[in-house]
């Protein structure tokens, strides 16, 4: 693990070790996985409620639906809850198992992923609420 | 020499190709599975939304896609996972706050949740198919 390059042998142990510790989000991370836990469960039961009574929906049933505000409203509050959860969930996976620079760029590329299916779910959404039935 | 070696019984960890895993660890390498494959299937919620606000043609095609059978499968494997991974969930903030965490409770409580998730894929499946 350490390498005894002459750079590192006239280094400090405090300027060695820093960068190597906790970034310490460590808490506040954990906090918001299971704050994002507790409100998925309503939010998924009513998703696939939602679901179950929408199975053979027409597009104007459907999109009638969605331009009800409360159903738009938890949609959005749906897709907030469910995509940062995920982020956090699967940034601490890429965390256990990957490590140097494949695991930054996997980090990267995680919120990346989940912030633009958040931006398209949410665009998608208001424009059916703003537009339906028109 | 090699003598002393075998005396020394260390604890080995589980060697995984060979060991067979309890219940517990089963379980828990699960709710990982679990989200990632639903967080997977984020990509297929986005597509869904997309095409209906794309337009009545191709909201029409992706719910034709949805009702097939291989779309029927997916949406079946995609409950399970969501009411493992949320049944199991709920599990881990019970042992987050130091409760159930004894090995014979762990135990028991696998089977509460994997009764509760196979009862409410069960439940809205029956739902949606006997209902109109
Ligand atoms: C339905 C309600 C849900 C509940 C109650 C729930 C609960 C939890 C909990 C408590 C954890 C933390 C586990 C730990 O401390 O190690 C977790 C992790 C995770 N969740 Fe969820 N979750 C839910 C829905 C979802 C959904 C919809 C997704 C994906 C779209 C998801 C993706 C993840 C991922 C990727 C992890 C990380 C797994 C790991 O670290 O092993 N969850 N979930």
């Amino acid at each position: 693990m350490p390498s005894h390059s002459e750079e590192d042998r006239l280094k400090s142990p405090l300027a060695k070790a820093r960068g190597l510790g906790s970034a310490h989000h460590g808490a506040e991370h954990w906090l918001h996985q299971k704050i994002t836990a507790l409100a998925n469960i309503p939010l998924i039961l009513w998703l696939v409620w939602s679901i179950v009574k929408l199975k053979a929906a027409t597009y104007a049933q459907f999109t009638a639906w969605l331009a009800s505000p409360l159903n738009a409203i938890l949609m959005i509050l749906l897709i907030i809850s469910v995509l940062y959860h995920a982020r956090l969930g699967s940034q601490v996976i890429a965390e256990d198992y990957l490590s140097g620079w494949f695991r930054m760029s996997k980090l990267i590329g995680i919120r990346l992923f989940f912030f633009a299916i958040g931006v398209a779910c949410i665009f998608s959404v208001l424009k059916i609420a703003f537009t339906a039935g028109m | 020499m090699s003598e002393t070696i075998k005396k020394v019984q260390r604890p080995l960890s589980p060697h995984l190709q060979v060991y067979k895993l309890p219940l517990t660890a089963r379980l828990s390498i699960s709710h990982r599975a679990a989200g990632v494959a639903l967080s997977a299937g984020t990509v297929l919620v986005a597509a869904f939304l997309i095409a209906a606000a794309a337009g009545e043609e191709s909201y029409n095609f992706v719910m034709g896609i949805a009702s097939s059978v291989p779309g029927q499968i997916i949406l079946f494997l995609w409950s399970a996972a969501l009411y493992y991974h949320m049944c199991n969930g709920i599990r881990h903030m019970f042992w987050d706050t130091g409760k159930f965490l004894e090995k014979d409770v762990a135990m028991r409580t696998n089977y509460i949740v994997i009764m509760f998730a196979f009862i409410l894929t069960a439940a809205t499946w029956a739902c949606a198919y006997l209902t109109s």
